[in-house]
């Protein structure tokens, strides 16, 4: 019996001619946004810079953010992916397909290089922002897997324990993390599905966290949003209008070393407390805060940009009392300053008829012993502990922009 | 069990001539040319002394002789694993033979007392005239060599089935459990052949939760819950039958088995999206917790598979055939952690951390079992 390649496959029911017309096409149909490389459509980020994306651009209103361990002990593999990784932020990000054949023009019996989800959706606004884990360059028992051991930042440590912390060790830390932003969900899910697609085998999802609003402003240009405790956050958050301000406590400069033009990003998760604060009455809720809660004046002002004045009195009293949240954690008195960038969440509810909400804290700083951990030390006696818990902690090196096509994230640190 | 699908097989086709002469425990290579001469394997827990390491290419018979305590394997590879010919369930005190045709080449010899891990190896050498098949002629080959794979596991499934349906009505609750995850082997290491014919695999294979309502629950897993949840095995004789009678049903019905090559390659993920769905998670042996069996069977039969078509994935695409070689040693390294006795620990002695570890593996090597279909189909 003679059987040709066709009849195999033929007789499965299947169209083997099609298979060879599909796969020398390659043509992306999936998302019309972009066509030719490069050029991006009005509401896409542009991948390439000195800095990556996703730390100053206005935030967007919706986060997948998620931290990896790496499975393989392989450099060269390691290094591949993250080409390969490059390669589809900068695809995505641009509205097209993760990869180049895309979601439905390829060989039929191949998995698709991409997923399908987006098919349709615009760029959204996407950024995709690449950060290095402690425990990538030396592991928890001190093995140097990639042979970077002696390129770590010593900016890049564990945090320390902070009072209050409830941190659960299995959505904490990891190897790498990325943070999608997009103002559609479904294009920041997925763009980390079809990373950690392309990553299987070589990484594993460690945690990953939904953030389905902003919780600040990184610009003049936008409005202050709400957290879930009602109030505005981040009125007197770092601005993207503030570049001098910017270069002193975001980016990384004058080390001479790979984090140059990059920041260092932690991130914390923070349960708060919902049904506890909705019981309490709304002098308590501001006094706790150290603003109003309709206009976010700080107590004391009238008008929400008004300038925080810590030596006025109200019958006697500061009017900001010195263990509200904004007393303790603003610039003047923590002294140092950090972009924050946070979402609310709710994940579910907690099986004790509580939802599961809170926010998830994300901030940028050049070194966060200066950064986050000197603002949150100075947070002891914040009235609002009573309502939070940081139930997940982690920091990463986020190193500088890739430059252009050639680029790939970490070139500076494994070229 | 898992939702149908019709992937590994196309229905309804002759049946191959080749699959009903290998019944028995005795599998052919290819043709059903005369064996001439008896090579002796004398297997024992630690040791499988072949009695040659030199063949001319042809048609050859090992006969396998277990002193040892333990139910062993013998096998024949080529590169890569690839399986030329086995001879399962060979029980203490047995000898059972095995015909094969092998080319020049450099093959391997393996014994697996217990059934499980690479098992001991034995260099073979085979020199004469090589044949280059064609590619439509490496399929094929595949699609002989992984039906005839499929006949030796499902005579196996029987016999090891009967002792352990004879366990069970015996109310012998130790013998029983100790056979029920050698008989699933046999089937969690085809499960996607079984899954093709009809209303088989649910009555085989049903979990409780799998049942709908009204439907009655037969099967493996009833006699599990019996033997591990209540240890009364006073009603579970008629189930126990009706095993045996749906176990010989699937015998017959896999003699009209017509398998495309594509289907070996879609098979073999499919066996592989068995343990990350179910066995992985713990959720396949509730009562029993023996997963870790069902892992290997279901690793087991995907390799198979994988290696049935190796010579033409390697001519498609060397990169992979390798790269699937070592994500296949890679998860078996991982799984042999756990290995205790003729099995492997429970289920439920694992720690996360050790599930993850499987899992990782899992994906790695699902990830490379993916691109198969397109290699061979390029």
């Amino acid at each position: 019996m003679k059987l040709s390649r066709r009849d195999f496959f033929g007789a499965a029911g299947v169209g083997a001619a099609g298979v060879v017309a599909l796969g020398a096409g390659g043509l992306a149909v999936g998302r019309a946004a972009t066509t030719d490389e490069g050029t991006t459509t009005a509401d896409a980020v542009e991948f390439h810079g000195d800095h990556q994306a996703g730390v100053v651009t206005p935030a967007q209103d919706r986060l997948h953010f998620v931290a990896f361990d790496v499975i393989t002990d392989d450099r060269d593999q390691l290094v591949r992916l993250l080409q390969a990784w490059t390669d589809a932020a900068r695809r995505m990000t641009r509205g097209q397909d993760a990869g180049p054949v895309g979601a439905v023009a390829g060989n039929e019996y191949a998995p698709p290089d991409d997923t399908g989800e987006a098919m349709g959706l615009p760029p959204a606004g996407l950024t995709l922002t690449i950060g290095f884990g402690p425990t990538l360059f030396r592991t928890a028992d001190g093995t140097d897997r990639f042979g970077i051991a002696d390129r770590q930042p010593a900016e890049l440590v564990e945090l320390p324990a902070f009072a209050g912390d409830e941190l659960r060790p299995e959505i904490s830390g990891g190897d790498l993390c990325i943070q999608a932003c997009a103002d559609d969900p479904q294009v920041a899910v997925h763009a980390v599905r079809n990373l950690a697609r392309i990553g299987q085998g070589l990484v594993g999802v460690r945690w990953s966290q939904l953030g389905f609003g902003r919780t600040s402003s990184t610009s003049s240009d936008q409005t202050t949003p709400r957290n879930l405790f009602g109030f505005k956050d981040g009125t007197d958050n770092l601005k993207a209008q503030q570049p001098a301000t910017l270069d002193r406590f975001v980016w990384v400069s004058g080390t001479g070393s790979w984090m140059d033009g990059g920041s260092y990003l932690v991130s914390r998760r923070i349960r708060m407390l919902v049904e506890v604060w909705d019981r309490q009455n709304l002098r308590d809720q501001q006094q706790t805060i150290g603003r109003t809660k309709g206009s976010g004046a700080p107590l004391g002002r009238t008008a929400e940009f008004d300038p925080v004045d810590f030596t006025a009195q109200v019958d006697g009293e500061p009017a900001v009392p010195p263990t509200s949240h904004v007393f303790l954690a603003h610039p003047t008195n923590s002294g140092t300053a950090i972009l924050r960038r946070g979402y609310s969440f709710v994940d579910g509810s907690d099986g004790l008829g509580r939802l599961d909400a809170g926010l998830f804290f994300l901030c940028y700083q050049s070194d966060p012993a200066t950064g986050f951990v000197q603002v949150q030390r100075n947070l002891r006696t914040d009235k609002l502990n009573e309502y939070v818990q940081h139930t997940s902690s982690a920091v990463f090196a986020c190193p500088p922009g890739v430059t252009d096509e050639d680029d790939w994230w970490g070139s500076g640190l494994f070229g | 069990m898992r939702a149908r699908r019709t992937t590994l097989v196309a229905a309804g086709a002759a049946a191959l001539a080749l699959l009903a002469a290998c019944g028995g425990g005795t599998s052919a290579g290819s043709g059903d040319t005369e064996a001439s001469d008896d090579i002796t394997v004398a297997a024992t827990d630690t040791t499988c002394d072949v009695s040659t390491g030199d063949l001319d290419a042809g048609t050859h018979q090992f006969t396998v002789t277990n002193s040892g305590s333990s139910v062993t394997e013998f096998y024949v590879y080529a590169e890569g694993d690839r399986i030329m010919g086995e001879v399962e369930n060979i029980a203490p005190g047995v000898a059972r033979s095995l015909v094969v045709e092998l080319p020049a080449g450099d093959y391997q010899t393996a014994c697996k007392p217990g059934m499980v891990g690479d098992g001991i190896r034995n260099a073979l050498t085979v020199t004469g005239e090589s044949q280059q098949l064609s590619d439509d002629e490496q399929l094929q080959a595949a699609v002989t060599d992984y039906t005839r794979y499929v006949g030796s596991q499902v005579t196996a499934l029987q016999e090891q089935t009967q002792a352990f349906v004879d366990a069970v009505k015996a109310g012998d609750v130790a013998q029983a459990q100790a056979l029920y995850p050698v008989a699933r082997t046999y089937y969690e290491r085809i499960e996607p052949v079984a899954e093709s014919f009809g209303d088989l695999d649910p009555k085989i294979d049903a979990r409780e939760n799998d049942v709908e309502e009204g439907d009655t629950w037969t099967g493996f897993h009833v006699l599990e819950r019996d033997l591990w949840s209540t240890g009364d095995l006073s009603q579970s004789g008629p189930v126990a039958d009706q095993l045996m009678t749906d176990v010989d049903d699937l015998a017959t019905q896999v003699q009209t088995l017509d398998l495309q090559p594509l289907a070996l390659a879609n098979g073999a993920l499919e066996l592989l999206d068995e343990i990350a769905a179910s066995k992985v998670t713990g959720e396949e042996e509730r009562y029993s917790h023996t997963d870790l069996w069902d892992f290997q069977a279901n690793l087991d039969g995907s390799q198979a598979a994988v290696t049935s078509l190796r010579p033409a994935i390697a001519a498609a695409d060397p990169d992979l055939a390798t790269a699937l070689d070592s994500a296949f040693a890679a998860t078996q390294a991982e799984l042999a952690q756990f290995a205790a006795g003729d099995g492997f620990v429970l289920y439920t002695a694992l720690t996360p951390e050790q599930v993850q570890g499987l899992s990782d593996s899992l994906n790695a090597l699902a990830a490379q079992v993916s691109q198969v279909p397109a290699a061979i189909a390029g």
